[in-house]
């Protein structure tokens, strides 16, 4: 336990082993070290909330962070913290949008989800917004992204979620036309690094990569153009991979090794000279549509919007076994030890497990969706030990046995 | 009280206040890019710190700085009211009714003013929404227009349409008029939509010009340098000259693809001359898909390069200053090579309005 909290020490985190700390959770991997899924969950808790959201909810400690969005415009911004065990509220902010709110109906401006590295939560929503406060609801800094830079925005919505690494909030405001990633100081809200980067509109999310565990971080930032990794302190850049590469499903980085969604799957290991990285197996008949994929035990896993898992060796990229679920999907899976959550738009949670060997359905719960609102589930779930917390326009849920 | 203790309040309030205007300063003087924030951060502790007998001087500054700034000092009362609430101190209500009421404040400081009331007292809120009606800014108007709508649902015969006329009087948001039109509709009654919205209807067009690669963006053409309605130029693919174009849609849409056929990779431009009474602050409110420019009387006011995302009425509020007399309004709209469907749209709307979104109509010459 010293030896591990040296090394996050060493490395600049100050989260811990059960926090769910940005979107996909630890290093953005949907792998929960010291969680338990639930074979066959219930509802623990249910809390109300104030807008519409697909971005995840966060877990620090004993606290849940979740976004939301309101108003006509959706032009009011929440942030909200819930007691994790009880799901009582402890505080909540609001805030008015400073960029511009319109975004495609089926999503909306609280799309991207917040991260904390243990001691502040920095959220950001579609309008170009972000703010930093304390774990108690303090301010610390506001930036309106858009005021910054007028034409960054992107009609469909914006839904990158930011991260944290080191001293380093990153995030990647990429559209058509003003497109940018920032590096931002975690303690000032100013910039560290600003980085032009292609004019596509992006919705996918950057990742923190290490080569090994005692390695420093660095950030993959992906693009129509393929993967840029830079540092996150100086924004400088490492390496680049420039075969393309999705726009909206995002890398999922294991063991030293990247799989990165482009032409299929392509799992990539960086080299230290900056070269481009060596490409360890590309898998084209994997498919991961929107949804971005996991890598469990040595298995990748990826579900395309119909329903269908696909799973292949994460060393050899060789298929293994394929399972059908109920979809559709829009939600990235969660997991731990040997079992993942797959949420379907229509609020079926499937729990797969795959302790013997191929996966089965070892439950599912369908979540009470409110069917005058047609509220479908678009975020990813957080995973907590023993509890998955899933949310909605109108609720925050947590599972458990 | 006694009057010695009165003075003895005051004299403690008064430092108090002092401080709390200039952290205020400090949170006005943010700019671009986060400078400021580590002064800011600092004094908004401050503020929240002093409590209830900040919120004057949060209400001030407000509509002072940028819209940043304002969701600082938004953030600041919410807490300060909610610890207020909290610890049962009291509010100074009456304060903060008395600065929504004055309609000379900042909207920004009038729209904090109303949620903070809200806040800590959402049924004396409630009683004030309905007399918000006709007031200045749009956000503060729209749950009386609400009211208005909801009314009249349960109402019949002369009584409806009497109760949808007045929320159509006051109506601006798209959403809203919308409900109100459709109903008054049903009810016999046609709502002229475009004079509601102050859409420009009348343009004089030209085009294509070409957008390969989509460089026709950053090409100033000929009607860049001068709108001259009899004039001719080297188009796409041949001289092309201006033509009227009046819109008939009810939510003013000018469709290049009627009158200059289905181009793709073209560049058009859209003249109106708009006529003001008076010299005035106004805003050309723009909903394009495609990418687009806007010049008023020459000056450029904005210029976006995304195609194909999404389009909607006021999807982008461009302030300007219209002269009195004639103003030329130019807008060029470029469209892509793209073949999908969904991408054959190559058309804008735009209105003019004041911040409310009240209508600004062209005056007779």
């Amino acid at each position: 336990m010293k030896h591990a909290a040296l090394a996050l020490f060493t490395l600049g985190l100050t989260t811990f082993a059960n926090d769910w700390p940005q979107f996909r959770g630890p290093d953005s991997t949907g792998v929960a070290t010291g969680a338990t899924i639930p074979e066959k969950p219930k509802i623990a808790w249910t809390a109300a909330l104030p807008g519409r959201g697909l971005a995840s909810p966060i877990i620090v400690g004993e606290k849940v962070f979740v976004t939301a969005s309101s108003g006509p415009k959706q032009q009011h911004l929440h942030v909200i913290c819930l007691d994790a065990q009880t799901g009582a509220k402890t505080w909540e902010r609001r805030l008015q949008a400073t960029g511009r709110t319109m975004t495609f109906a089926k999503t909306c401006v609280a799309a991207c989800t917040p991260c904390s590295d243990g001691k502040r939560v920095f959220a950001l929503w579609s309008s170009n917004d972000l703010a930093a406060f304390d774990l108690d609801g303090n301010l610390l800094w506001l930036r309106g992204l858009t005021a910054d830079y007028p034409n960054a925005s992107n009609s469909l919505g914006m839904a990158s979620s930011p991260i944290v690494v080191g001293e380093t909030v990153v995030v990647v405001i990429e559209n058509d036309s003003e497109s940018y990633s920032l590096g931002i100081d975690v303690r000032t809200g100013r910039n560290v690094w600003k980085l032009d980067r292609p004019k596509t509109a992006n919705w996918t999310s950057p990742i923190p990569f290490r080569t090994d565990e005692n390695a420093r971080p660095s950030v993959v930032l992906q693009s129509n153009a393929g993967l840029l990794a830079v540092d996150p302190a100086s924004g400088s850049r490492l390496w680049e991979y420039a075969e393309g590469a999705s726009t909206i499903s995002s890398s999922v980085a294991a063991n030293g090794t990247i799989y990165a969604p482009s032409a299929g799957i392509t799992a990539l290991t960086p080299n230290a000279n900056g070269s481009a990285p060596t490409q360890l197996w590309r898998a084209k008949q994997i498919n991961p549509s929107t949804i971005s994929p996991l890598v469990l035990d040595g298995l990748l896993f990826s579900v395309n919007s119909a329903g269908v898992i696909s799973t292949a060796d994460a060393k050899t990229g060789d298929n293994k076994w394929k399972l059908r679920l109920t979809g559709p999907f829009s939600a990235s899976p969660v997991g731990a030890g040997k079992r993942v959550v797959f949420v379907n738009e229509k609020g079926l949670v499937q729990i797969v497990d795959f302790s013997n060997g191929d996966g089965a359905i070892a439950g599912d719960f369908q979540l009470p969706l409110n069917a005058d609102t047609k509220e479908l589930i678009l975020g990813t779930p957080a995973l907590t030990s023993g509890g998955v917390l899933i949310r909605t326009d109108s609720a925050l849920w947590r599972l458990g046995e | 009280m006694k009057p010695y203790v009165a003075v003895l309040l005051l004299a403690a309030i008064s430092p108090l206040r002092a401080s709390v205007e200039d952290s205020v300063k400090s949170i006005l003087a943010v700019e671009r890019e986060g400078r400021g924030n580590e002064v800011a951060s600092a004094a908004w502790q401050e503020i929240v710190k002093a409590g209830p007998c900040a919120l004057p001087g949060i209400l001030a500054a407000a509509g002072g700085g940028s819209e940043v700034a304002d969701n600082w000092l938004r953030l600041a009362g919410d807490v300060i009211i909610e610890n207020a609430v909290r610890d049962r101190k009291p509010v100074p209500l009456a304060e903060l009714q008395s600065f929504l009421a004055d309609t000379k404040h900042a909207a920004s400081a009038r729209l904090i003013a109303f949620d903070l009331i809200k806040l800590a007292d959402s049924g004396a809120a409630d009683v004030i929404e309905p007399t918000l009606i006709q007031d200045p800014v749009q956000a503060l108007r729209r749950g009386a227009v609400q009211r208005l709508i909801d009314a009249a649902k349960n109402q019949t015969g002369d009584q409806k349409k009497a109760a949808y006329l007045s929320a159509l009087a006051a109506v601006r948001d798209e959403d809203q008029t919308a409900v109100i039109a459709a109903e008054l509709k049903s009810l016999g009654v046609e709502v002229d939509l475009p004079r509601h919205f102050g859409f420009v209807m009348k343009w004089d067009i030209i085009g294509p010009f070409d957008n390969a690669g989509r460089k026709g963006f950053d090409t100033a053409f000929p009607p860049e340098q001068e709108v001259k309605i009899d004039g001719a130029y080297p188009g796409k693919t041949a001289e092309v000259k201006w033509q009227r174009f009046e819109s008939q849609d009810e939510y003013g849409k000018l469709d290049f693809n009627k009158p200059l056929g289905m181009q793709k990779e073209a560049t058009a431009y859209a003249a109106s001359t708009f006529f003001s009474e008076t010299e005035r602050d106004a805003e050309l409110r723009l909903g394009c898909k495609n990418a687009w420019k806007v010049w008023l009387n020459g000056k450029l006011l904005f210029a976006r390069d995304e195609y194909h995302r999404g389009q909607e009425i006021d999807q982008y509020k461009l302030k300007c200053r219209l002269n009195k007399g004639a103003n030329v309004i130019l807008v060029k709209c470029c469209q892509n090579e793209q073949k999908e469907e969904w991408t054959v749209e190559w058309e804008f709307k735009l209105r003019v309005c004041d911040s409310t979104g009240t209508a600004i109509l062209s005056a007779s010459k």
